[in-house]
C-alpha cells in the first residue's frame, strides 16, 4: 500500500510543479494578482507530496519489502539499516527522486527567503523552479519509477552493490546534489530578471548568497567523492579524471566563475549578460552532470541505446531548457549593456580573467570527456583521454590563475592601484618562494621542474589572501563576512595547490610479494608482513592481513588491509589500510594470494594528500562564511516592483 | 572485478550492473626491477596504458587476467632493452589507439590537443578588446565606488 501511496504523492507533486510554473511564469506575465499569491501554496504542497514520495520509499526499504523492484535490486534483509536507508539513493531512480527532494527543499528556502523581495520577481523565480521540477518529475514518473512492482515478490534483495556500503559514499550524493541542485536557484534567478527584463546590481546582490551556498555543497560533495575513491577503490588515487568525476567538476568550475563574475556585477552593474550566461551554463552542466552519467552515455555510446526512451527524453529536456534559456538570453542581452569603464589593472580586470580561465579551463575538460565519444560517433576510431591529457592542459588554465588571484586581490575596483601594493606583493611573494625552496630542497631532496612553481604560487595566494584581513584587524576596523569568506576560500585554493604540488611530485609508490615474516622498505620505512588471518563481517567475510611499520626501528603503525566477500553479489572488495605519519599517508592494500604464504600487497606514500580534502572543507566554509553575510541579509525590496515585464534595465 | 572507478555517482551501477563479475578487487603484481630506473619507466608505462577490458582503468591498477598478462610483457621488453616509445608502439600495433590515455597527435586528435592553446589565444584578444572599451568609457563613469564593501 505505501508504495501506491509514494506513486500516487509523486504524481500530484507534478501537477503542483505545473501549478507553481505556469502561475509562477503567467502571473506576473498578465499582472494577475491572485495567480502569483497561488505560487507559495504550490511550493509547500510540492514539498510534502515529494517528502511524502521519498517517505514510503525509504519505508519500503527499512521494511524489506521486496515487492517493490527497486528495492528488490538494491537492497537486502542482511544489509545494515544504515545501508538500508542509504541505499535509497544507490541508483538511477532513488537518485532522481532524491534531485526531486532537494529541489524541492531549495524552492521552500527560496519562498522564504524571497519574501523580502518584489512578489513578481519572487514569482517569477519559483515559476521556473516548477518548469526544472516538473522536467525531473515526468522524467521519473514515465521512466524511472522507483515505484514498480514485482510480481512475485523476490524472495530477498540483490543487495546494494558493496561499493557503496561506506559512510562517505552514502553521504556523498546528497551533498553532491546540494551543490547541483543550487545551481538551479541561481539559474530561475538568471530566467526571472530575464523574463522581467530588468537587471541590476540588486539582482546580483539577491542571487549571490544562493550561488555560493550551492559552489560550497558542491565542492564538499566533490571532495567527499574524492576522498572515498582513495580510501575504497583500493589503488590509492584520488582524481582519475574519469567522466564521472569530470561531470562533477565542470559544473564546479563554471559555478566558481559565476560567483566571481556576480561579485563583478553586483559592485559595479557590469558583465551582466556574462553573468547570465554563466548561470544558464553551470546549470546546464549540472542537468548534463546528472543526467549523462546516469544515462551512461558518458561511460558508453553503446548503453545510451540500453533503453532509448530515457535517452530520447534526456536530450529533448536538455535541448528545452537550455535552448529556452538561451532564446530568452538572446531576446533580452540586447538590454544589458553597460556604460561603466575601468582601467586595465583594476580589480574587474582581474576578475575577466579568473572567469576566461576557468571558463576555458571548464571548456578543455568538456573536450577531454567528450572526445572518446565524439571520435567514436564519428567514426574516427577509438580513442582514450586520461590523466597524461588532462594534467597538463589543466596546468596550462591553472598556473596562470594562481599567478593572477594575488594580484586580483590587491587591484581596486575601477582604477587599477597595484603600484600600492608593490611592496606587500613582493614581499608575500618573498616569503613564497622562500617556502618552496624549503619544501622541495629542504624536506623532500628532489622535485620536477614545476614542484617550486606551484608550491611557490600555493603559498603566495596563501600568504598574499592573509595581508588585508591582517591588516584590517591590525588597525581595529571591521572585517565583513564577505570579506572574510573570500580570504578563507582562497586560503583553502592555496593549500590545495601546494597539496596537490607535493603529492604528484613525492608519491612513492611499490607494489611488493612478500611472504610471511618478510619486510620491504620504502622511503625511510619498514613495512613487514605477518601473514593474514579469516574475518568476518554482517554480510561478507573475507581476509585481513597485518602489517607493521617501523621507521629506523621504532613503530610507526600497525596496519590492517581486508580483502572482502561480500555474501550476496560475491563481489570481491578492497579495503585499503591508512596511517598518517609526519604528513604522509601510508597506504597499504592486500592484493593476491601468490601461494606458499606470499601475497602481494601494494605500497603507497602520498605526502599532505589529506590537506587536499582538508582545503577542499576550508574553501567551502569560505563560501558559507561569505554567503552569510548580513549585507546579502538586509537586502530590502524596492516599493513598486515593475508589473507587469518592464523593459529596459536601471541606470547604474 | 574491480570496476569501481566509475561508480563515482552511483546511479551508473544500474547501467553497469551487468558488468559486474566477482573477480579480484585489485591487481598488485611485484613492481620491482632491476634499476629503479626501470622501475620507474615500468610504472609510468603502467600508469598510462589502459586495461582493455575495463571501464577505465590503467593496466597498473586492472585486476583482470590481461591486464597482468600485458604488464608482464611490458616488464620483458623493458628488460629486453626496449625504449618506452617501441613498448607502445608494440601496444598500439596490438590494441590499437585505445589502449593510450595520452593521445598521440594525429590528425584527427589535432583538435583535441590544440583546443586549450586556441580558446586562451582567442579569449586573450576578446579580453584585450573588452580592456580597452572599458578603459575608454572610464573618462564618462562617474559612478562611485563602495569602498566599504570590497567584494
Amino acid at each position: 500500500m505505501l508504495p501506491e501511496l509514494g506513486h500516487f504523492a509523486l504524481i500530484l507533486a507534478l501537477l503542483l510543479a505545473a501549478l507553481q510554473a505556469f502561475f509562477g511564469i503567467a502571473g506576473p506575465a498578465l499582472g494577475r494578482e491572485r495567480w502569483i499569491a497561488a505560487v507559495t501554496p504550490a511550493v509547500a504542497g510540492q514539498f510534502v507530496m515529494v517528502a511524502t514520495a521519498v517517505g514510503c520509499l525509504a519505508a519500503a526499504f527499512i521494511g524489506d519489502d521486496f515487492s517493490v523492484r527497486y528495492v528488490a535490486s538494491n537492497s537486502n534483509s542482511a544489509l545494515p539499516l544504515f545501508y538500508r536507508v542509504t541505499a535509497l539513493w544507490g541508483a538511477h531512480e532513488g537518485s532522481l527522486l532524491l534531485w526531486i527532494l532537494l529541489l524541492a527543499g531549495w524552492t521552500v528556502a527560496v519562498a522564504v527567503g524571497a519574501a523580502r523581495l518584489p512578489r513578481a520577481f519572487a514569482a517569477r523565480v519559483l515559476g521556473v523552479l516548477g518548469v526544472v521540477s516538473f522536467g525531473f518529475l515526468l522524467f521519473t514518473l514515465a521512466t524511472s519509477n522507483p515505484f514498480l512492482r514485482l510480481d512475485p515478490p523476490a524472495g530477498d534483495g540483490a543487495d546494494l552493490n558493496p561499493i557503496l556500503q561506506d559512510p562517505a559514499l552514502a553521504v556523498h550524493p546528497p551533498i553532491l546534489y546540494t551543490g547541483y541542485v543550487g545551481f538551479a536557484v541561481a539559474f530561475a534567478f538568471a530566467c526571472a530578471a530575464m523574463l522581467e527584463g530588468r537587471l541590476d546590481q540588486e539582482w546580483a546582490r539577491w542571487t549571490r548568497p544562493w550561488t555560493t551556498t550551492a559552489w560550497a555543497f558542491l565542492t564538499c560533495g566533490i571532495a567527499l567523492g574524492s576522498f572515498w575513491a582513495y580510501y575504497e577503490l583500493g589503488w590509492g588515487g584520488f582524481w582519475f579524471w574519469d567522466p564521472v568525476e569530470n561531470a562533477s567538476f565542470m559544473p564546479w568550475l563554471v559555478g566558481t566563475a559565476l560567483i566571481h563574475s556576480l561579485a563583478v556585477t553586483d559592485k559595479r552593474g557590469l558583465f551582466k549578460s556574462w553573468t547570465l550566461l554563466l548561470a544558464i551554463l553551470a546549470f546546464s552542466l549540472s542537468m548534463l552532470g546528472t543526467f549523462l552519467v546516469r544515462s551512461g552515455v558518458l561511460v558508453s555510446v553503446h548503453s545510451f541505446a540500453a533503453d532509448p526512451a530515457r535517452g530520447i527524453f534526456i536530450l529533448a529536456f536538455l535541448v528545452l531548457m537550455i535552448g529556452g534559456a538561451l532564446a530568452l538570453y538572446a531576446w533580452r542581452a540586447p538590454l544589458l549593456k553597460s556604460t561603466a569603464g575601468f582601467e586595465f589593472g583594476a580589480r574587474e580586470s582581474f576578475l575577466l580573467f579568473n572567469n576566461l580561465l576557468l571558463v576555458i579551463a571548464a571548456a578543455t575538460v568538456f573536450a577531454g570527456t567528450l572526445a572518446p565519444l565524439i571520435s567514436d560517433a564519428l567514426k574516427l576510431g577509438t580513442l582514450s583521454v586520461g590523466v597524461p591529457y588532462f594534467n597538463p592542459t589543466f596546468m596550462l588554465t591553472m598556473l596562470p590563475l594562481m599567478a593572477l588571484l594575488p594580484l586580483g586581490i590587491h587591484a581596486g575596483w575601477k582604477r587599477g592601484r597595484l603600484s600600492d601594493s608593490t611592496r606587500v606583493l613582493l614581499l608575500t611573494l618573498a616569503g613564497a618562494v622562500i617556502f618552496a625552496l624549503t619544501l622541495c630542497f629542504g624536506i623532500f631532496a628532489h622535485g620536477a621542474v614545476l614542484t617550486p612553481v606551484g608550491a611557490a604560487l600555493g603559498a603566495w595566494v596563501i600568504l598574499a589572501s592573509l595581508v588585508d584581513p591582517l591588516d584590517r584587524w591590525r588597525r581595529g576596523l571591521s572585517l565583513s563576512r564577505a570579506v572574510l569568506g573570500m580570504t578563507v576560500a582562497h586560503i583553502g585554493i592555496g593549500l590545495a595547490v601546494i597539496a596537490l604540488t607535493s603529492v604528484e611530485s613525492f608519491t612513492f609508490e611499490r607494489d611488493v610479494a612478500l611472504g610471511s615474516g618478510a619486510s620491504t622498505s620504502a622511503a625511510g620505512y619498514e613495512f613487514r608482513f605477518d601473514g593474514v588471518a579469516p574475518i568476518e563481517g554482517p554480510n561478507y567475510d573475507g581476509v585481513g592481513a597485518t602489517i607493521t611499520v617501523t621507521r629506523g626501528g621504532a613503530p610507526v603503525a600497525v596496519l590492517k588491509p581486508q580483502k572482502r566477500q561480500y555474501w550476496v553479489q560475491h563481489q570481491l572488495t578492497t579495503v585499503t589500510a591508512i596511517h598518517m605519519s609526519r604528513g604522509n599517508n601510508l597506504l597499504v592494500a592486500l592484493g593476491d594470494d601468490l601461494g606458499a604464504g606470499r601475497w602481494s600487497i601494494r605500497i603507497q606514500i602520498r605526502p599532505l594528500v589529506t590537506l587536499i580534502w582538508l582545503a577542499a572543507l576550508i574553501m567551502a566554509i569560505g563560501g558559507a562564511v561569505a554567503a552569510s553575510d548580513r549585507r546579502y541579509r538586509t537586502a530590502r525590496a524596492p516599493a513598486a516592483a515593475p508589473l507587469p515585464a518592464a523593459a529596459g534595465e536601471q541606470p547604474t | 572485478m574491480r570496476r569501481t572507478r566509475l561508480l563515482r555517482l552511483p546511479g551508473v551501477l544500474a547501467v553497469l550492473a551487468a558488468l559486474a563479475l566477482a573477480r579480484g578487487a585489485l591487481a598488485v603484481d611485484p613492481t620491482e626491477m632491476p634499476t629503479p630506473e626501470l622501475e620507474q619507466r615500468y610504472l609510468a608505462l603502467t600508469h598510462e596504458l589502459r586495461c582493455m577490458q575495463c571501464q577505465n582503468e590503467t593496466l597498473a591498477d586492472s585486476p583482470v587476467e590481461l591486464a597482468a598478462d600485458l604488464r608482464h610483457e611490458i616488464r620483458d621488453m623493458l628488460l629486453a632493452g626496449k625504449s618506452d616509445a617501441e613498448v607502445r608502439a608494440f601496444m598500439v600495433a596490438r590494441y590499437g589507439d585505445f589502449i593510450l590515455f595520452r593521445p598521440r597527435f594525429t590528425a584527427r586528435t589535432a583538435w583535441l590537443w590544440l583546443a586549450p592553446g586556441v580558446l586562451l589565444l582567442v579569449g586573450a584578444l576578446v579580453l584585450g578588446r573588452v580592456l580597452r572599451q572599458r578603459a575608454a568609457l572610464l573618462p564618462q563613469d562617474l559612478t562611485p565606488v563602495d569602498e566599504d564593501t570590497p567584494n
